[in-house]
């Protein structure tokens, strides 16, 4: 059966809340209901109707033909066995807080993926903004279960106060990559930039593709060959090869941030 | 006793009694077999009947790097007892005592079962705080740092109360030799059969049981009725042609596992023939009162 279609009309005048649209919440609904649900933030309302042309379908699934930088809240507090796809950009904070399900987005995302996800697996095939994976201001713990993988590069601070989960980027990342990580693991196949790689990083493992410097509160700990690591690359394997590659080879391990707990690791290849 | 004749070999019209037991299982993998098979091989031992042991352990087979979860080498080793409690016991000491040791190892569950037992959870511990986890596809790892890298157990492994000890089968021939080429055909062929352990040595058990004894306060002694050698002066069960008498014990995490390990047992031995092989196959029982399973031979050839 297809899924339940959202095509866009018109680039939006506003930046639109689609949290309420997810698969899980639209159960049951006519496409005259879908049409009323206020998508608005600002004193102008809007409805989708304005916004989607709604075609109905199989309702553990939607899709967004034609996406933009301001859907935010796309796929928040989506649960387990639902999926949406979409066709083009989206905004910020994409799955946030979801529980599981699966997000795919062709295009690019904008800042605060996954923020304080607990279960979803999203896929980005274009770029991801600043802070993936990161609480917003005042919370506590960032992303804390589930898997992102970014085909193209992220922003600045991703995998900030990761707690669970696994984050891959096969592009390059931004400055500050893993600060104030918790736990969990982040993986970058292209450069890393900045010089703070796990900046004040407590327990999680860091994996870079390429060789180079870190501060000087991560110890060197020798190359081996690592079971987890193995473990990791038949998991990934299908989603991410190049993931796989690099976890299955032998790896340099620095311990650290031991300016904090210490207990974290920063892998490079050996 | 009523008998079958399956090419010249005579099967009783008996049954194997068995009862309920907990089982669980784990996957022992390491960087070669041989390391592989020794963790399992120590950690399997002394562990032959929970009349003497803590628990019935054996290996049910060995994996290829295809098959384990990290991609080397491995073992699946499984573990009865009769209660959740001791089975825990049993591998947490078990796993501890010869599989962390075992140099290279790694730990996961063997299956899922309908309830778990904390493993990796309990050895954490011997980290010192260094211990680190690592949660892959919703299982949860440990990694223990030991003196030649890395040790990885898995946080917990699975249980299963639906489990069956006591399937035998009495493998009776003319003479040891060829009594014995009988019982270690049939033992390949339960080795074969996924779900089945036979945790005695080799598979084999020479010294069978009745229940009672002449003597005070023993609960079990020698099984007279089958030994050769009392063959005239007690009430034998054997015939005159029989001089030797094996047994294999079978343990399974289902009913139906220890009923194929059996059916693939005597379709071993029957295969070997009489003239080679055993000329008499029965099955041990209690008279049916005392064991809720019931695998009736007749029903398995």
């Amino acid at each position: 059966m297809k899924p339940l279609l959202f095509t866009l009309k018109a680039e939006p005048d506003q930046r639109l809340d689609l949290s309420s649209l997810t698969p899980d919440r639209l159960v049951g609904r006519s496409a005259k209901e879908i049409e009323a649900i206020s998508i608005g933030t600002t004193r102008e309302t809007v409805t989708v109707g304005d916004i989607f042309k709604v075609k109905l379908g199989d309702v553990t699934s939607v899709r967004f033909d034609g996406g933009s930088d301001r859907f935010d809240l796309l796929g928040a507090k989506l649960l387990p066995g639902f999926d949406i796809h979409v066709e083009g950009d989206v905004g910020a904070q994409l799955g946030r807080a979801a529980k599981g399900g699966t997000i795919t987005v062709a295009g690019d995302a904008g800042p605060y993926v996954a923020s304080q996800s607990a279960g979803a697996h999203i896929d980005i095939y274009g770029d991801a903004g600043d802070f993936l994976g990161a609480p917003l201001a005042g919370e506590i713990p960032g992303m804390s279960g589930g898997r992102v993988i970014v085909r193209g590069s992220v922003g600045a601070r991703a995998g900030d106060r990761l707690r669970r989960g696994i984050i891959i980027v096969e592009g390059d990342a931004g400055e500050d990559l893993g600060s104030r990580a918790i736990a969990g693991t982040i993986i970058v196949l292209g450069t890393a930039a900045g010089e703070r790689i796990g900046y004040l990083n407590k327990r999680a493992s860091i994996v870079l593709s390429e060789p180079r410097e870190l501060g000087p509160t991560y110890v060197d700990c020798g190359a081996h060959s690592l079971g987890f690591a193995k473990l990791f690359a038949k998991s990934l394997a299908p989603e991410s090869r190049g993931a796989a590659r690099l976890l299955s080879g032998r790896l340099q391990r620095f311990a650290g941030d031991t300016a904090v707990f210490g207990k974290g690791e920063v892998l490079l290849p050996a | 006793m009523p008998q079958l004749i399956r090419k010249g070999i005579r099967i009783d019209e008996s049954f194997a009694e068995a009862f309920p037991m907990t089982g669980s299982g784990v996957v022992i993998t390491a960087p070669t077999r041989k390391w592989a098979l020794q963790a399992a091989a120590t950690m399997t031992g002394y562990a032959t009947s929970v009349i003497g042991c803590d628990c019935e352990a054996g290996i049910d087979r060995e994996l290829s790097t295809r098959e384990t979860p990290d991609g080397r080498p491995g073992v699946r080793v499984l573990l009865f007892g009769f209660s959740p409690k001791s089975v825990e016991k049993a591998l947490v000491n078990r796993i501890g005592q010869c599989v962390l040791t075992c140099p290279g190892s790694a730990v996961f569950s063997a299956f899922d079962g309908e309830a778990k037992i904390k493993v990796g959870d309990s050895m954490r511990q011997f980290g010192d705080k260094w211990q680190i986890s690592k949660v892959i596809d919703g299982r949860r790892y440990w990694r223990v740092p030991v003196m030649d890298g890395e040790f990885l157990v898995e946080s917990s492994v699975g249980l299963t109360k639906k489990s069956v000890g006591g399937g035998n089968l009495l493998i009776m021939g003319e003479d040891w030799a060829k009594t014995m080429r009988a019982t270690e055909a049939a033992v390949e062929a339960v080795h074969e059969t996924p779900d089945a352990i036979a945790p005695f040595p080799g598979g084999v058990v020479r010294s069978g049981s009745k229940v009672g004894s002449k003597y005070k306060g023993m609960g079990a002694s020698t099984n007279d009725a089958y030994c050769p050698t009392l063959r005239g002066a007690t009430n034998s069960a054997l015939d005159a042609d029989i001089g030797c008498v094996l047994e294999i014990v079978i343990d399974g995490l289902t009913s139906e596992a220890v009923a194929a390990a059996m059916r693939a047992g005597i379709k071993a031995i029957v295969a070997l023939g009489p003239k080679n092989g055993a000329k008499r196959v029965g099955a041990g029982n209690y008279g049916g009162k005392l064991g809720p399973f019931h695998y009736h031979l007749k029903d398995l050839v």
